[in-house]
């Protein structure tokens, strides 16, 4: 199906007019995208036609709810291409998925001493994880220098696959196999990725993977882990409790089969179904189109933004080199006064370190102002922007 | 009503009491320093308090925020010289959005309360 705009936007109740009010103009996907009817209607459906719990009874609502929660992790498994469905773990985010990956395969096997590398461009995410691991077992991490990267004595190499802040993308390939000739493993922080730019794990060879169902057009309450089989047969359990059991007596416990393994308790049932219908709804519009429409709007901001005057750009200039995001800074003005005053006129962005602390204080700044592109952004919308941020000026700098 | 009142702006623009560092230099025995930061926006205030007999005779400050945390801390420092520190130890927020003026939602109250809460921090580090 070609990309028509003005059609997606109405399948997005959330950029359709309430009661009169004009929407705004969401420029915040990057923290989460909006939601098509899709997803709802999907997940409604799930909550008033096939609600039970998940391998657990005979009757027929959980027969229902199962066929359903695994038709999503094989809709999942498909989308990134993984060899097998038991590859892919529910989470609750991305961040549940890292600290997942930290937990059981870092706990088993980092020791005191042994070296993970991260890059400077990372989210809290995919930092505090590893701090944890680094107070707790006294393992060393490394700030990759991207430009050269040294990867002697890693044995993990943990790594945005795109900039939440700058909207550079890491040249994966290279660091991956790179790393893999180090022995070290690689985990892909994905969260922004996975809506910018097509995934092929097998292709990558990446060895752990990580997202959120919510910034990919799905719900909230959903994450992904893609971990290779014979890896994920190798770790101990995440969290204990119901549905990751084989069996269990007064002493001890055996754990159950991967992905089972991973998933404790009631998962998110009906999350896993909005993610699949989310999937599938986004995969109905070719990448190269989407791509084209998202390269558009951010050449357009990065135009229109490096016209204003005091205005810095803190990530590429050309728009051939960034993906989803544009930060910037404006002399004189700080963000959050910028993004209020935006609010007041209909535009979202956002402002603060976008949780990458390291990175705002490697470029030597406390703060910025992010815009985000979606499927649903608009041409008018970026220009629009372009002439508040002027206004917005005026109103904050000294007289 | 307007959250960027001229008032607000007036005071961000021309801050009362912001010097640079370093702050309250020859004020002698009774002078307290205190950094306090907001981590989630990148706020960062410092303020140097002179407490002799148990007053805040003298204030100064300085650091970089939003134009709330900026003319909070302006008029905050204004409304302190002078005060008891029983006195100062009694403000709540509710003088800080007194003071401002402004709606303060959930959104902007960090930003508003930034100052009390060093000037509070730099005296119960004084009277430790
Ligand atoms: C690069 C990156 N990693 C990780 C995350 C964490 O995602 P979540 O909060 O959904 O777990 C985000 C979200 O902002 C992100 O942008």
């Amino acid at each position: 199906m070609p990309l028509n705009v003005a059609s997606i936007r109405r399948q997005f109740p959330f950029l359709t007019s309430h009661d009169g009010a004009t929407p705004s103009v969401y420029l915040d996907s990057a923290a989460t995208t909006q939601k098509p009817k899709a997803v709802l209607d999907a997940m409604q459906h799930f909550y008033e036609h096939d609600c039970g719990n998940v391998h657990r009874g005979m009757h027929r609502q959980t027969e229902r709810a199962t066929d359903a929660y695994e038709a999503a992790r094989i809709a999942v498994q498909h989308f990134i291409n993984a060899a097998q469905s038991e590859e892919i773990i529910f989470t609750k985010n991305c961040t549940e998925a890292l600290n997942l990956v930290a937990h059981s395969w870092g706990r088993t096997f980092l020791k005191s001493g042994d070296t993970v590398a991260l890059s400077i461009l990372e989210h809290h995410s995919n930092i505090v994880p590893w701090l944890q691991l680094k107070e707790e077992r006294n393992i060393d991490i490394r700030w990759l220098d991207l430009d050269n990267v040294d990867l002697s004595g890693v044995k993990l190499v943990s790594i945005t696959g795109l900039s939440n802040v700058l909207g550079t993308a890491p040249d994966l390939p290279a660091i991956i196999a790179a790393a893999h000739r180090a022995g070290a493993l690689v985990c892909i922080d994905a969260a922004q990725m996975v809506g910018h730019f097509p995934i092929d794990v097998q292709a990558l060879d990446c060895d752990f993977l990580a997202f959120s169902g919510h910034k990919l057009y799905g719900p909230t309450g959903i994450g992904v882990l893609y971990c290779k089989r014979k890896l994920l047969e190798s770790m101990p359990p995440f969290l204990g409790g119901g549905m990751m059991i084989r069996d269990v007596t007064q002493e001890s416990f055996t754990a159950a089969n991967i992905p089972a393994r991973f998933e404790a308790g009631t998962p998110p049932i009906a999350e896993a179904v909005g993610l699949s219908a989310a999937i599938d709804w986004l995969t109905e519009f070719p990448w190269n189109d989407r791509t084209q429409h998202e390269q558009k709007l951010l050449a357009t901001a990065l135009t229109a933004l490096q016209s204003i005057d005091g205005l810095t750009i803190l990530g590429p200039d050309n728009p051939k080199d960034v993906r989803g995001c544009i930060s910037f800074v404006l002399d004189g003005v700080h963000p959050h006064d910028l993004t209020e005053l935006l609010g007041e006129r209909g535009f979202s962005l956002r402002a603060g370190h976008h949780c990458a602390q390291p990175l705002h204080e490697h470029i030597g700044i406390a703060a910025s102002t992010r815009l985000s592109v979606g499927i649903y952004n608009t041409e008018e919308e970026i220009t629009s922007l372009a002439s508040a941020i002027k206004e917005c000026m005026v109103r904050l700098r000294s007289p | 009503m307007d959250l960027y009142a001229e008032n607000i702006l007036d005071h961000y623009h021309h801050p009362h009491h912001k010097l640079p560092l370093p702050l309250g230099e020859g004020w002698g025995e009774g002078r307290v320093v205190r950094e306090e930061k907001n981590v989630s926006c990148g706020d960062k205030l410092t303020v140097a308090l002179l407490i002799e007999d148990n007053h805040l005779t003298n204030i100064a400050w300085t650091g970089e925020g939003c134009a709330i945390s900026q003319a909070a801390m302006s008029m905050l420092s204004d409304e302190l010289i002078g005060k008891s520190l029983t006195e100062i130890n009694a403000l709540t927020p509710k003088t800080i959005l007194a003071l401002l003026n402004v709606p303060i939602g959930t959104r902007r109250m960090k930003c508003a309360l930034l100052g009390l809460e060093a000037v509070k921090n730099a005296i119960s580090m004084w009277s430790r």
